[in-house]
Parts: structure tokens; sequence; C-alpha cells
């Protein structure tokens, strides 16, 4: 069971204690009327479905009921990193560089 | 169970002084019927054994005859049924190399028909060449009618391990969670030392082990001393200190199944298999998840069985089994053992065999080089040591009488065939370094060369693998390395670690090489040489699948089922992959390993299940006013999780007769619902209306304080979520209802947007679906009913319009009453504090006998609504219907820029002109109740199969209007509307007419009453 760090409660918690809600960064259109179809067939259904480091959208449901941004690797599964709604998670590698170092397993 | 026959006790195969069993306990148990005796500290094999019995039961596949191969969890013949005291407690595929001797056990042999003795599905075994690997995927391919009648029930009745049990499972299971510093799996010479190493630094340390006792292989192969001590002696000093040890908890019959994410390892800890009488109500296993901060696997290796014709006949077993039951048990597996070999480590058991009597008439070695000291030792106990030798054939079906051999030519062929007599072979193919724990973890494996091992390589825990885990044999390596691996894991706890060391003496080191299949004087194709005992797979079934085509051994395991038993290929695997790639031409690692997954061992479902069984498998969720429903014989159903009142059946009623009155009281004089289980949400804030505009399809603005307003709410992707009649109770506060199974889901949803998409916005969500009870009140009388009890509100027509809101009080409590319908009747929702619901209920039940009032439940609030056309989520729809597919565009908001799900609405697809929509169905015959979820195909369309069009959601027998009523989600439904359809169902095709969706009262005039 993953252990994961809550940005809000500071506090590293059973996988339990939360769920997944989706892919990070995907912002609903600020006036979705002026979207074409495909801008918003792309708002809606397409996401990148990465191997490596992935940017999640996760709540502390059992918790403190708080969504926030999260940084995962889906190879290995596990955390790399959690930060507030609204902030993007460094993955602690320079700009552009993927950490794929387990892609080989 | 057949009468007992009493068998005289035959003690000639146990060896006075060796054995850790305890001689002064005699423990009767039966067999197949048969009465035995064992000891105390006796498995149910070495038991057996004891007696002279090696056929524990017959092969899944080809119902050969089988007996003990191990003495340890890896078993894959000796499975028995097991009969503890009490229904529900017979347990099937039990290894008896596991299972504990207790007073009065009872046990059976599977897979055999009639008796274990002679069983007729041995003939699979006379027709082996028809069922070689991909048989059941060729054979049963043609003809295609022969599937269902013929093919299945038969591979039905002859597949199967053991006999499933038919009652529930008597026992109960605990569960619980630990977090250690350090966490050791498995009490051999490796993890002791690593436990001693961090017990003395203060570690906190979880010992455990799956055996009953700890020591693992020193209780099978004793050096002649550690640290100066016997080895019984050793033992005993280690568990005491290691008891002694406050920030030390050992566990024993306790099996690390399964390694998870974050050093979270699942361990399953057996509590009262082994008792003749268990204490009342303890649980018969507990699930351990232990959170460790370091973890050391020392688990040991696994011996590899040597892959030869016959290697699977009763009396041909592992050499380091051999000496297990010799040196742990007490028993002799024969009286005369030859052993056949690629490892040193068999000649230890040859010599501790006949150092116990044991007549060893030869070692068969095919290795050409074997150490002189080996040699010499074979020749100062009169032993004849065969190198570069193999065996060709065992004789004997039930036990093994005899073997062949000979020796291995340059061209590898046997030549110079003898015929030994025995009635015992040990083998020895080396040793598999066990691995499965790590695997669990994705670590990977790295191919050693030199040994022909797979070892530990990339790790992705804090784990340290120390010992036979890593290749290492000599047991004062293997002390060694378990030091090492707790120094190792003592520096990432940040703690200092004095080295400890442990001295052995007479320690035997060791090699060997690792083989194919055995070499012989035939051309393989007539040789049962077995890889997998369990699943019957022998080297040629892995050669087929390779000349089938078969590249990869993630292919080949599938087309031979290699390693895919209950034992996970625990002993075949490896030998597999060595045939394999010798078949293929290409170099082991390049072929490839399966994955292992958990459970390490088989484990029961009950210890997955735990505490989560029975009313605590799932929550049932009651509102304040069921027990008044339960005390006046009301009918339930349940409903989400909610328990909820179906009908409240009259004397002599059944729930038609009931439905139909509590239906006609309801619309002719009144009629009271329990409708508590609305799910409820209260939004406040500043921005609480905008907020709800942008979340509902409807308005929100301009509806004033206390109005309410019918709500519809819609995914982003424009398909209908939920709905529920919205009270504004102030400028600032809504209160939101939703459906009884939606009210999570819509809180979640509105969180999420609140929180990710509009933080801007000044709002609270609170869930108050327990903080409520509501009472429903319906029908012509329901005024009269409510009225005298409402303290501060003017509930008359005139003052208190449908669709408005009051906070008042009822019967003193405070209330927010509603004046909302979802039956087309007069209607009003009293809101109370849910304590005060059933005393509220009971208030308005005595006031209501004046006007013929009834109780009704769900069923009836179905018939009711569906005469109204009122739609249900969930029910009425799908996820794939719209507004517009639903019939409810005046529910949107025509001025709203936006709102959640608005833009989908205009997508292509959303506008195809030959959408589902929800329309209603008369069916000709006004008695015929359709089915709900019939499909609708056009009137007259016979074709097989026919088009669908789409499919009843809601069927009734309406008492109002005297028949059927039915709503369906039909291609074009509105263009359909007179127009007649067919409805097939068993038995006979109905033809009905699509109407509106509303039945009774089309202008609404009863709800304005
Ligand atoms: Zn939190």
């Amino acid at each position: 069971m993953l252990l994961i760090h809550c940005p809000y409660c500071k506090e590293t918690l059973p996988e339990l204690e939360f769920e997944y809600a989706g892919q990070a960064h995907i912002a609903r259109p600020e006036n979705p009327a002026e979207q074409t179809d495909a801008e918003w067939r792309d708002y809606l259904f397409i996401r990148s479905n990465v191997r490596g480091d992935h940017a999640e959208q996760w709540r502390h449901s059992h918790g403190c009921g708080r969504y926030f941004n999260a940084l995962r690797n889906t190879v290995s599964d596990k955390f790399i990193a959690t930060c507030e709604i609204g902030q993007a998670c460094s993955n602690g590698h320079a700009e552009g560089e993927e950490n794929n170092e387990q892609l080989e397993s | 169970m057949a009468t007992q026959k009493v068998k005289r006790t035959m003690n000639n195969w146990r060896v006075d002084g060796k054995g850790r069993i305890n001689r002064d306990k005699h423990v009767r148990f039966t067999f197949d019927g048969v009465s035995y005796q064992g000891y105390e500290g006796d498995t149910v094999a070495s038991a057996l054994i004891a007696n002279g019995v090696h056929l524990m039961g017959r092969s899944f596949k080809y119902h050969r005859p089988r007996g003990p191969v191990t003495a340890g969890s890896e078993e894959p013949n000796a499975l028995i049924g097991t009969f503890r005291s009490g229904a529900g407690r017979f347990e099937p595929n039990t290894r008896a190399t596991v299972q504990e001797l207790y007073e009065g056990l009872t046990t059976v042999s599977q897979n055999k028909w009639p008796t274990l003795n002679f069983d007729i599905g041995a003939v699979n075994d006379k027709l082996h060449k028809l069922f070689a690997a991909g048989f059941y995927y060729k054979t049963f391919m043609w003809p295609k009618s022969f599937w269902d009648r013929v093919y299945e029930p038969l591979i039905r009745a002859s597949a199967g391990l053991g006999i499933s049990p038919t009652e529930p499972d008597a026992d109960t299971y605990a569960a619980r969670y630990l977090h250690t510093e350090l966490l050791i799996v498995g009490a051999g010479p490796a993890g002791l030392a690593a436990a001693l190493t961090a017990a003395r630094n203060g570690t906190d340390v979880v010992l455990v082990d799956e055996n009953r006792e700890i020591g693992g292989s020193l209780l099978s192969e004793a050096p002649t001393a550690i640290d100066g001590k016997n080895v019984g002696n050793w033992l005993i000093d280690v568990i005491g200190e290691l008891e002694a040890s406050r920030n030390v908890r050992v566990m024993t019959r306790a099996t690390a199944i399964g390694y998870y994410h974050e050093n979270m390892v699942g361990v399953a800890e057996k509590l009262t298999d082994h008792m003749a009488s268990p204490p009342a109500n303890a649980p018969r296993e507990r699930m351990w998840r232990i959170r460790a901060q370091e973890v050391i696997l020392a688990q040991g290796a696994l011996e590899r069985p040597l892959v030869f014709d016959g290697n699977d006949r009763p009396g041909v077993m592992m050499a380091g089994a051999a000496q297990t039951y010799l040196n742990r048990y007490g028993v002799k597996v024969g009286n005369a053992a030859v052993v056949v070999t690629s490892h040193d480590s068999a000649w230890h058991a040859a010599f501790d065999l006949a150092d116990a009597g044991v007549r060893i008439p030869a070692i068969v070695d095919v290795r050409t080089n074997v150490n002189g000291y080996l040699q010499s030792e074979a020749q100062k106990r009169g032993i004849t040591a065969k190198v570069g030798h193999s065996v060709t054939s065992v004789s004997g079906t039930k036990r093994v009488s005899a073997v062949k051999i000979g020796r291995i030519s340059d061209d590898q062929y046997v030549t110079d065939i003898t015929s030994i007599p025995c009635d015992a072979v040990l083998m020895s193919g080396g040793w598999t370094p066990s691995l499965h724990l790590f695997s669990h973890t994705k670590g990977s494996l790295q191919w050693d060369e030199e040994n022909e091992v797979f070892l530990p390589g990339e790790k992705t825990e804090r784990c340290h693998i120390a010992g036979g885990g890593r290749g290492l044999w000599s047991q004062q390596a293997v002390f060694d390395d378990g030091v090492h691996a707790a120094q190792q894991a003592l520096s990432s706890l940040g703690h200092n670690a004095q080295p400890l060391s442990v001295d052995v003496e007479g320690d035997r080191a060791g090699s060997g090489i690792v083989m194919e299949e055995l070499p012989g004087n035939d051309d393989k194709l007539s040789r049962r040489a077995f890889v997998d005992f369990q699943n019957d797979v022998t080297a040629k079934d892995i050669r087929l699948a390779v000349r089938e085509g078969m590249l990869s051994i993630e292919h080949i395991k599938r087309f031979t089922t290699n390693g895919m038993a209950t034992d996970q290929g625990k002993l075949s695997n490896m030998n597999g992959l060595k045939i394999a790639s010798g078949e293929l031409g290409r170099p082991t690692p390049e072929v490839g390993l399966t994955t292992f997954r958990p459970p390490y061992t088989p484990t029961t479902f009950g210890t997955f299940a735990g505490y989560h069984k029975d009313e605590l498998f799932e929550v049932t969720r009651k509102t304040s006013i069921d027990s008044w429903a339960e005390e006046n014989g009301a009918v339930f159903e349940p409903v989400a999780l909610w328990r909820r009142a179906r009908y409240y059946p009259k004397a002599g009623e059944d729930m038609h007769a009931a439905v139909a009155r509590e239906c006609r009281e309801t619309r002719t004089f009144v009629g009271m619902f329990d409708a508590s289980t609305l799910g409820k949400i209260e939004v406040v804030g500043p921005d609480a209306a905008q907020f709800m505009n942008r979340m509902y399809t409807n308005p929100w603005t301009r509806l004033a304080p206390g109005r309410c307003r019918y709500g519809l709410l819609l995914g982003e992707d424009g398909f209908i979520r939920d709905d529920g009649v919205i009270g504004r109770l102030s400028e600032d506060r809504f209160h939101v209802t939703t459906t009884t199974g939606g009210a999570a889901r819509v809180l979640t949803m509105m969180e999420h947007f609140l929180q990710t998409e509009w933080p801007d916005l000044d709002v609270w969500l609170t869930s108050t679906t327990e903080q409520w009870s509501t009472i429903a009140l319906n029908g012509p009388n329901a005024r009269k009913v409510l009225e005298p009890f409402v303290k501060g509100a003017d509930i008359s027509a005139e003052s208190f319009p449908h669709m408005a809101l009051r906070e008042c009080t009822v019967a003193g409590f405070e209330a927010r009453l509603f004046r909302v319908s979802f039956t087309g009747e007069l209607g009003f929702e009293v809101n109370v504090p849910s304590q005060r619901g059933r005393a509220l209920w009971e208030v308005l039940y005595q006031e209501g006998k004046k006007y013929s009032m009834c109780v009704y439940g769900t069923e009836t609030m179905h018939v009711l609504r569906a005469e109204k056309g009122y739609i249900i989520v969930g029910q009425d729809t799908d996820g794939t219907v719209t507004p517009a597919d639903a019939g409810l565009t005046w529910a949107i908001g025509k001025k709203k820029p936006d709102f959640v799900g608005k833009r989908s609405l205009t997508r292509p697809d959303m506008l195809l002109p030959d959408r589902k929509q929800l329309v209603g169905l008369l069916t000709e015959d006004p008695d015929v109740v359709l089915e709900e979820g019939a499909q609708i195909v056009e009137a007259g369309d016979t074709a097989v199969p026919a088009r669908m069009l789409g499919h009843v959601t809601s069927s009734y027998r309406s008492e109002t209007l005297g028949r059927s009523i039915a709503m369906a989600l039909i291609e074009c439904g509105f263009e359909r509307v007179g127009t007649s359809l067919d409805i097939p169902m068993p038995g006979q095709t109905h033809r009905a007419t699509v109407s509106r969706t509303v039945f009774y009262d089309p202008d609404g005039d009863r709800i304005k009453m």
C-alpha cells in the first residue's frame, strides 16, 4: 500500500485515505462557449497516459478532504512529490528531463 | 467416513535419538479411514512416512500415484483434505508436509476414485499422449456445438484439485496492523543472525517464520556446533534471548505472503490449525499488515528436482527433504535410498542417512568432477559413488522399487545400464534462491552465469536480501551475511550496529551444476519426466510448446501450465526455463523468468477477508424511522447502502395487493413516506448562488429565498448525473437534495470544482444527509394532517404554494418544510433533526388516522412517480442521456452563459437525430407488465438478431390507471409517439404503443390543491 504525503495535513499517510481525481493541470477553459468541438473534445477526453512521471490530482478524502497535485511514477506506482492545488510538483530533475530510470525493468 | 481400520503402528521407520518430535506424546490420527500413530511435533507427512506410507495422493491430470517430494511449504504433491472438528471446517489441498499433527486429526487423500490405490482416472496416464500440452485448446475446438453439452461438463467433472467445501466457513479470522523499524522474513541462520544483531542494538525487530519453530535449515542439516554449543542448545539460547528482548517480536507459523508498496508486508499467521481443541472464539488465522522501515528477506533457497523418467514416483523425493525427515522428525524415508544429484549437498544428505542406518546403494552424480573429500567420505561409509552417471528410469508405480542407472558417454547418451533395487530415490538438482517476495516488489533479478541462478538485482524498496537468497551456501557464510544485512539495515535506520560473530563448526560448503533433463538412453519421447508435479507438466510438454512456436517463457508457461499450480512453480520454474532455453537454443536469461505474485503460499480466503464479513462486510444505513417500519411489518429492500421500507403489507396482502392499496389510498386520501435517505447538501456562502449557477443547469440567481426548484446536474460531458429539489433558505444558503445513491458522488463533484476550478468562490459545502429526517406527506388530505402541528408558518394554499419553503416548527420540532411532490398530489416534505424523525412520524401517524392515511414504501413511490413521468436518475437514465433525451430541456437556464456540461450539449454527437429518447409505453394487453431492461424492436421485426431500438427502463402495474405503464429509452422516441413497437420477452412478444411519459393528470391540477 502506497504512502502519500498530504501537503495540507503535512503527514504521510496510507493510500486508503486518498482517492485519485484524474490528470492534473487540465484547466477548465475560461469560456467553454468559445471552444471549438475539437478543443472541447480534447479538454473532455484526451489524456496523456504516460509511462513515467505523471502529474495527477488526488484527494485526501478520508482526512482533510482537500484536493492536491502529485507527481507519481506510473511504472513504480510511487509518489515522487505532492503539492498544493494550483502549484506544479517538482520531480527534482532539471527542466524537461524525465525520470525514466525504471522504465527498463 | 468409512469405518476405521486400526493398523498396528509400524515404527521401524523411526530412528532413535533423531528428530525434534516429542516421543513422550503419542498422537493418533487417520488418513483415508486408517488410524495411525505419530508424535507431537510431526507433520501429517512425517508421521505417514514413519508408518511406511508414501502414497498420499493422485496427480491432477494423469491421476498418477504421488507421495511427498519435499518436507516444507513448497510441496506440490502431498495435498490432502483435513477435517477439523465441526461443520464448515473441511479444508482441501492442505499440504501434508505443513499440517501439524494433533490428536484426532482426520485426513483424506484427493483426486482419486474410487480409492487411492485403485483409481479409474489413472487411465488418463495411459492416454498421456492425448493429454499433452495444449490438448484442451486444440481437441475441444470442434465441433463448436459440443462445447456446452459435452466438453465443458467433461472437463469440469475431471478438473479441479480437491473438493471445494460446500458449507459456510465456521471460523473467524482476525487482522492487525503493525509498525516496526526492521522486519526479518525467515528465521533460519541468516534471519537469526540478523535478528540477534538488531536485537542487541536495541532496534525494533519483528521476526516472522512460516514454521512452528525457528531455526530454518538448522533444523534439517545441523552443523557440529555453533558457538561451541550443539544446534539444539544454541537455538534454545537464541529464542530465549530474543523473547527476553522487549524490542523483539518473534512470530512463528506466520508466513510473509506478499511484499507490497513502501515496505508493507502481509503476514498470514496460523493460530489454531495445529490444535486438537482450539480455545472457544479464538480466530483461526490473523492477517498482519506490517509496515517496516527496513526489511531483511532471509528466505533461503529451495532445492530443485532433477528431471528424469519416473521422477514423480512415490519414494522419489528431494535429498534435502529426506535429511529434514531424518534430522527434524526422526524418520527415515526408506531402507535403501539411491541418491541422484548434480550438487554436493545431496552427498551430505546421503552421509546423514547412512549414519542413521539407511543403506545407500549408490550416489549417482551426473558430474564427472566431484570433490575428493566427498568421495572419500562416501568410501568411508561403504557407499558406491557413480560419478558421470545418470538415471534412465524408475521402477515401481505406487512406491519406487528400483532405478536404472548408467554412464554418461561423451555424446550425452547413457550406456552400461544397470538396475539397482531401492525403496527411495533422493534427488538434488541444486538450490534456487527463494526470491518470491523480492519479486513482488518489482525488484529486478540478475543472472549469475557462474552458478546459473537468478540473484537479486536492482531494488525498489528499502530491503536487504541475506543468505541463501543471495546464492550463498555454507552456513558460516549465511550467518555472516545475516549479520551484514542487519548492519546495513541498522545503518539506514541511523543506528550504530555492533558486529556479531557466529562460529560454525563442521560446516558443509558445496557447489553444483544446473541440469536440463538428465541424459538417458532413449529418444526422450516416451519419458515421463516431470517438471511441474502439481500440474503434471513433463519435459516433453515444454519442448512441444517450443516446437508449437512459443518463444517467450510467458507463453510457454500458459501453453503448458508450467508453474501455474498452487505452488507457483517453486520447484518447476528453473527446470522449465532450462529445458525451454535448451530447446530454443538461447541463453537462459534471454528466455526470461515468469513473475511471482502474492501470496507466497496458498492462503485462505478467510484470512484475506478478516473481519470484513456478514454485517461488517458492508454497513446497513438505517433512518431514524426504520425501527418503526420494522415494528409495523415493513418489507425492506436495499437502496445504495440504505435499508428502505419497500411496502407495508396488511394481513393477507402480497406485494401486489399492498402496493395497489398504498397507491389508491395515497391518491384518494393521503400517504406518508420516509424520504430521509435523500441526499442533502448545504451550500452556504456569499457566492452560493453563483456556485449553484455554475453547477446546475437551472438558473438560481432570481430564485427567491423561501422558494425551491427542481435542479438538474450534468457531468462536464453533458450527460445527466443527478437531480433533486433545491430550496433557497436565504440569499446565501441553499438546501440541496440529491438522489439516495448519488449524495456522496454529488458532494465530491461539487468539492472538486470548488477546490480546483473555482477556488475564488466563497462557498462552503456540508453533507447534511444524516442531520435531517425527511417525512413526505402526499395526497388530497396532506395539509389537513400537517396543518395542526405547524407553528411559525401559514401553509394555506394561498400563502404556501407549490415549490415553497419555510423554516418553522412542526409538533414542536425545528423544521424545514418544503411544499414539493414526487407523486403529483398535494405534497409536503418535513425535515426535522434526524433524532426527532420517529417522534414526528408517530405524531403524524396518529393524526393521519382521522384522514384515512396510509404509510407507503419505495415500491408505491416508484409507481406514483412513474404515473407522472418523473424520472429516477440511474434507472431511467444510464450515463448516456442528455436533458433533451429525457425531455428536460425546460430545466436548462437558457440565458446562462455556462454551467457544467453546457458546452457538451452542442457537440455533434449530442445533436444526432437518432438519439435514444425517454418515452412512455402502453402495452396492447393492459395486464402485461413489461420486464424492466427488456429490449425493444420494430413492430413485426422477427429477424435474428433483430435490431434493438432501446430498452424498458421502468415498468409497473398502475392501480390508478387500471393498467400497466412503462417508460423506455428508444431511438427517435419522440417521433414515434403514437406508433407501435414490439418487446420480445421469454415466451411471447408483446406489442405496445409509444406515448408521452405523463400518464396521469397531465395538467398538474392535483398538485395545486
Ligand atoms: Zn490532508
